[in-house]
This record gives structure tokens, sequence and C-alpha cells, in this order.
């Protein structure tokens, strides 16, 4: 069996309340796959992405658990070998890139940075580099618009900014969170292509974290279901959208509209 | 006769781009017309910028429009006096989409339900309070909590304030403003089957606008859908959903995520070039129209 590229043992994250906000969670992600986390809000699927890039604002400590990345527990690292990590081997895609980007900042120079930081590249090739990633998400005229501040592009053009921007140094697993939820269905439908292709195109390994089934059922290769903080369920995406086992699965399966 | 009648409804915002520039004229709601039958759930769908809420807001005068008629039981509520517009909106009820922003955080959840009774002068205050505790039981709401403030209650629970404020004047028509976009999928089951089961018991008529087009097939019984500022397309939904015929519509309904993975997935791309945006509809089949 191939070895997992992320394997996340028995995580448990507490805010100092009495009950953990994310309790004895367990998943792993294959090189090149995509694995769903779906969830409704306060379900603890965004915690546990910020706990593996170890992101999590005070008072959210990680209280157990393991997070193995090519090898290593990243919660075992040093701060400074952590920002290594950090947007260089696993990126992070949010959900709002309008508040994500730098609002005073050239589109084409928040990629560029990107670049520099991880000393992939020198500010003059980076800049030519920024080009081509907007490029690659399919962003036209690109070579203008990396002169463009985020308010001048239209919601799905910020959220292939971010793409552009977490696949900057070739990262092998890219978290994306929400990614097109605040999109309109047609804009999401773009981006969501955009996505698949680019994985190929690079393989990719995606945790795609949404709270939509049909997002999940388009795009992910095995599914891990969070409710109340624990995953009830996890397993390949056409065995839990056929047969769920948990009840909690098929209530939220249920609750999709025109489902039947 | 319908219970709403929106007649070539029109509304340009103009925005000043300095001394020198002419204004630039956004034609956020051009020409649009529909009717809604009493006890109708009406399915106003379309992206965002596509002029639908804009369209629910000038049926209640929230906005003006630039030009156009709105009818409500046949008579144009545009030429209203503001007193008679006031008497009016009893009728005419809004439940917005952030169960967060509107409700007032620092009035007490029975307050907020009760304010419309206040308003319009309706009832002593024991009468008023018997009614608060009524709507509360009728949304599904614990009577006992009517002191509480609204941070204290989930989104779901707001919303359900937001509908029994709503309620509250023993409305007709119910303008539902994405009113259950923000909530949680099992919470949205839930509010949803709150506001039809609503329907059959006190007789209501709603406009849902709403962008989730999953959603709008399953509870609306006739949908028109709206691309910039336009219905490009209405009809019954089941005809709209099984025979989608303006380029726009079939856009818009390949873009829908599907819960089969092997299941059937052909995107289609809008092409601007290949529809007549003036076109005005026309019938194409029975209760089913397209601009095309």
């Amino acid at each position: 069996m191939t070895e997992p590229l992320l394997d996340v043992q028995r995580l448990t994250v507490t805010f100092g309340g009495p009950t953990p906000a994310v309790d004895d969670v367990s998943f792993f992600v294959l090189p090149g796959e995509t694995l769903g986390l779906v969830g409704e809000s306060g379900s603890g699927k965004s915690v546990t992405a910020f706990s593996i890039l170890r992101l999590l604002q005070p008072p959210g400590r990680i209280s157990d658990g393991r997070v193995i990345f090519e090898g290593r527990d990243l919660l075992a690292l040093p701060e400074r070998e952590m920002r290594a990590v950090r947007g260089a081997r696993i990126s992070l895609i949010f959900q709002e890139p309008m508040t994500a980007l730098n609002p005073v900042m050239r589109v084409g120079d928040q990629i560029a940075e990107a670049l520099t930081v991880h000393g992939k590249a020198t500010r003059g090739d980076a800049r030519a580099r920024a080009a081509e990633l907007l490029d690659a998400v399919r962003i036209p005229d690109a070579a203008r618009r990396v002169r463009d501040y985020p308010h001048q592009l239209s919601g799905g053009m910020r959220q292939r900014v971010m793409v552009a921007i977490a696949l900057a140094c070739r990262p092998p697993l890219v978290i994306a969170d929400e990614p097109t939820t605040a999109l309109d269905v047609t804009i999401q439908a773009q981006v969501l292509e955009l996505l698949r292709e680019l994985k190929e195109r690079y393989n990719l390994a995606l945790l795609l974290i949404t709270h939509d089934f049909g997002v999940i059922a388009e795009m992910a290769d095995r599914v891990a279901v969070m409710f109340k903080g624990r995953l009830v369920e996890q397993g390949p995406v056409r065995e839990v959208l056929r047969h769920p086992a948990h009840e909690y699965t098929r209530s939220l399966l249920a609750a999709v509209p025109g489902m039947r | 006769m319908p219970l709403l009648e929106v007649r070539h409804l029109v509304k340009h915002f103009v925005r000043s781009q300095g001394l020198l520039r002419p204004p630039s004229v956004v034609r956020a709601v051009d020409d649009v017309s529909f009717t809604i039958d009493e006890g109708e759930m009406f399915g106003l769908v379309g992206e965002s910028g596509s002029g639908k809420s804009t369209t629910g807001r000038c049926i209640l005068r929230l906005i003006e429009p630039t030009s156009g008629e709105v009818l409500f039981r046949g008579e144009n509520v545009l030429h209203f006096t503001r007193q008679r517009m006031r008497m009016a909106r009893r009728d005419m009820q809004i439940v917005f989409q952030d169960p967060y922003s509107s409700l007032n955080p620092r009035m007490r959840v029975g307050d907020i339900v009760e304010e419309p009774l206040v308003i319009h002068d309706l009832g002593s205050k024991t009468e008023r309070r018997a009614r608060v505790a009524e709507l509360f039981q009728l949304v599904g709401l614990e009577p006992g909590h009517i002191t509480r403030y609204p941070h204290e209650f989930s989104g779901g629970q707001r919303q359900r304030i937001g509908i029994a404020r709503a309620l509250a004047l023993n409305p007709a028509l119910i303008i539902a403003d994405e009113a259950v976009s923000a909530l949680d999928v099992s919470i949205q089951a839930q509010v949803v089957a709150l506001l039809m089961g609503l329907k059959e018991r006190l007789k209501l008529t709603y406009l849902f606008i709403a962008h989730d087009l999953r959603l709008v097939e399953h509870i609306c019984g006739r949908v028109a859908v709206m691309y910039m500022g336009k219905i490009v397309e209405l009809g019954t939904a089941q005809a709209l959903f099984s025979r989608p015929t303006h380029p726009y519509t079939k856009a818009l309904l390949s873009a829908i995520p599907v819960l089969d993975p092997d299941g059937p997935r052909q995107r289609i791309e809008l092409n601007p070039a290949s529809f007549e945006r003036e076109a005005p509809l026309k019938e194409i089949g029975a209760h089913h129209w397209a601009a095309v």
C-alpha cells in the first residue's frame, strides 16, 4: 500500500471548554488523492485544517495526537521548520478571498511573495513566474492582470489568485477550506474544474473541506464525515453516498435539497 | 386576480463618475414582469447581481423603483401615499437572509417580534404579549425564551424569530429573500419545513428569492430565472427543470454539483453571444416561457 502523504492520528483540540472541538480524529491522505472532509458549521472541520498547519489561535490548543507529513510529526517541529512547511509543502486556500488577500498589494506581488519567502525564486524571476501562474489558473490577459489589486477582480478571479498563490511552490498537499462556498454556482463549477485540472497536472493531494455533499461527490476520492468534533464515518465516496452507515451521514444526505 | 402582479418593473442605479464623465447606469432590474397567485410558492432565482433581491425590495418599496407597476390585490402600490404604504406593508412582509444582522442585538427577542404590533398600534399590551407567545409557538420557539437576546440563539432559531416577526401582522405575502441560504443544510431543511407548514396553516403566499436551485426545484410551484436584470425563463418548476431552454438556465442547471459521483456531468458554459439580451419572453410550452 502507498505510504500516506498526510497521516493525522488521534488529533484532539480543545478551546478550554469541557468538550474538545476536535475529538480523537484520525484520517490520512494519499499522494495525489482528494479527501473530502464534510460537516456542518461548528463540526470542527476548519479547526482540524488549522491544527494541521499549526495556525490555531489561543485559547485553541492541540492537546493530543500526531500529524505525520512526509514522515515527520508536524506537531513536534520547531516553529522555524514549520514555516518552511506552510505554503511550500502544504498550502491553504480559504473561503473568503477578499479577506485572505492583501487589499493594498498587487496580486502579482502577492504571488511573487509566496515564491521569494521560500527562496524558490529571486525577485525578478518571481515576477515572471507570477504571470505564468495567473495564466495557469486561467486568468485571461495574465501579464497585465498581475498589476491589478484584489478589488479590481471578481470573486471568481480572486479565488483563482488564491489558487495561484497556493500552487506557487508546487506543494504536494493543498488544503482547501470551503474554497467555493462564497461563489455563485456557475463560478463554483469553474473553480472546481480548475482544481481538478491542476491536481492532475501537478499530482496534488487535496484535503477538501466543505459542507456541500454535492461538491464532495464531484471532487473527492474518499470522504470523512465530521459531527460535533468527531469523525463519524469515512470511506470511498461512492460507498458513503450509496450506503451511508452512520445516522448523521444519512440525515445530512437526506437534508440536501432535491435528494431523492 | 393574482395576489401580486409585477409589470415592467425597472430599477436603475445611477452612479456619478465625477464632473467630466457621464454618470454610469446599472440596470439592476430591467423590465421584469410576473404574477403570483394566492397560495403560491413562487421562486425567483439567479446569481449574485442578477437583480433578484432588488426586485423583492422594489415590491415592498424598500427601494423605490424607477418605473413599472406593482399591483397588490389589483392596486398599484407604487402610487400609495406613505401612510397607505405603511398599511399595505401589514400584508406584505419580508424575511431577510442574515439572521445575525437583521435582528437588533440590544432588543429582547420578544420585543423584536412585538415591534410590528407596536408600530401599527395593534392591541393592548396584554393582547400583544399573548400574540407574541402564540407566534413563538407557531414557529417552534420556546415561549419562555421571549426575554432573551438574539445572541443567545443559534442561526436557525434566529431565522425563526425573523419569521415570527414577519408573521406578527398576519400578512398575506411573504418575501423570503435568501431566507435559508446562510443556514446549514440540516437546519435549512427544518426552516423550509416550517415555511411550508405555515403556508398551509396560514394560507400564505411566498415570493421565495434564492440562489440555490436544488432547493427551489424542491419547494416552489413556479420559478423565474433572472440574469442581468431580466427574467430569461419562467415556468412551472417541473417544466423548467426538466426542459431548461434559455442558454443561461441550461448553464446554471449544469453547474449544480450532483450527488452521484458516476452521474452524467456535462458542464454547459454560457456563451453570451448565443442569445439576444433584449429578446422578449415567448411561450415555449405549457406554463413555460423563455426569452429566446
